[in-house]
């Protein structure tokens, strides 16, 4: 006998996420994914953003990585609260690492959550962790064909940016072909050319996310 | 490279579907997932059947339908593989189009007895 089911298979996070961003909307935060490869410069392009936004806003930041609290240790020496999730080996972040780490944080007084995700291009693109935006970042180095062969995450980024770009000139990096391919599974994605050691690029970046702040 | 949690929600949910239709076992479970997602078939099964293992759902066998990754065009609704269609539409040539499939992530239905 054959019986229905259809019932999503990752419903144990997405409930969660549910939850979560319900939960993030009443309290007015923006919350922001940050994913991408190990050392694309997500931590640098965060730090840039924190610059300009903690003069207006109060921010908040999870880092996520498999061990040590490297990039933690950036952001508090920033003076902006923050919490290391070390994911003992796990590849990705899930609603319910988040949901265990919110309690560290004011939400009545916060009004911006930056998550950096675990670095690696497949993984954390499977999981909703409770976020508004999903930024994917894709730094000159990494090559041009990364769009086609790792699609998901380009696929649900909200915004792709393309990091080191002054490495361009170095690197045989064809911009269109990763900027058509995103285009080809995700219509709305906007993108962003970065240059996060010297901040070219940063304040476009920072008219966009703008338009979501809550408060 | 997350296969023993995607598991361990398969082995969940199963074991409550079967609890639900009353039946004793369940001989094949169908999974439809999308090839823009990163499920590894062969090792679901390996993962599966050690999970399983002691609970109602042990011996199962899971069957995966592949969905391919579609273009749909929002003007004139025509429906192709994307490799074809990249960045028109095949039918009227419009850059109006969204994904259709490839992200699908769901149990469809299993086989009890």
């Amino acid at each position: 006998m054959k019986i229905k089911v259809v019932r999503q298979i990752l419903e144990w996070n997405e409930n969660c996420h549910d939850e979560l961003h319900k939960n993030f909307d009443d309290k007015k935060v923006l919350v922001i994914n940050v994913m991408g490869s190990p050392g694309g410069g997500k931590t640098t392009f965060i730090t840039r953003i924190i610059e300009v936004l903690r003069n207006e806003y109060k921010l908040g930041v999870i880092e996520g990585d498999l061990a040590g609290k490297i990039d933690a240790e950036k952001i508090a020496k920033m003076g902006i609260p923050v919490v290391q999730l070390n994911t003992e080996g796990a590849c990705h972040i899930e609603a319910m690492s988040i949901k265990n780490i919110i309690p560290n944080f004011d939400l009545e007084d916060l009004d911006i959550l930056i998550i950096e995700n675990i670095g690696n291009l497949v993984c954390p693109a499977e999981f909703d962790i409770g976020e508004d935006l999903k930024i994917a970042m894709l730094s000159v180095p990494e090559g041009d064909d990364k769009v086609e062969k790792y699609p998901l995450m380009f696929s649900k980024a909200d915004a792709l940016i393309i990091s080191k770009y002054d490495m361009k000139e170095y690197f045989d990096f064809d911009e269109e072909r990763v900027i058509n391919n995103t285009k080809a599974i995700n219509k709305e994605a906007t993108f962003f050319k970065v240059n996060s050691s010297n901040g070219e690029g940063i304040a476009e970046f920072l008219i966009w996310i703008r338009k979501y702040i809550k408060k | 490279m997350h296969e023993y949690p995607i598991t361990l929600s398969i082995v969940r949910i199963t074991e409550e579907e079967l609890e639900k239709s009353k039946a004793k076992k369940v001989l094949e479970i169908k999974l439809v997932v999308g090839e823009l997602t990163g499920l590894v078939p062969e090792c679901i099964q390996s993962y599966f059947d050690i999970i399983s293992k002691g609970t109602t759902v042990e011996g199962a066998i899971l069957k995966i339908e592949k969905k391919s990754v579609n273009i749909k065009c929002n003007d004139c609704g025509f429906e192709s593989l994307m490799k074809l269609s990249k960045n028109n539409c095949l039918s009227c040539g419009s850059s109006n189009l969204k994904l259709s499939g490839g992200k699908e992530y769901y149990i469809e239905s299993m086989e009890v007895e």
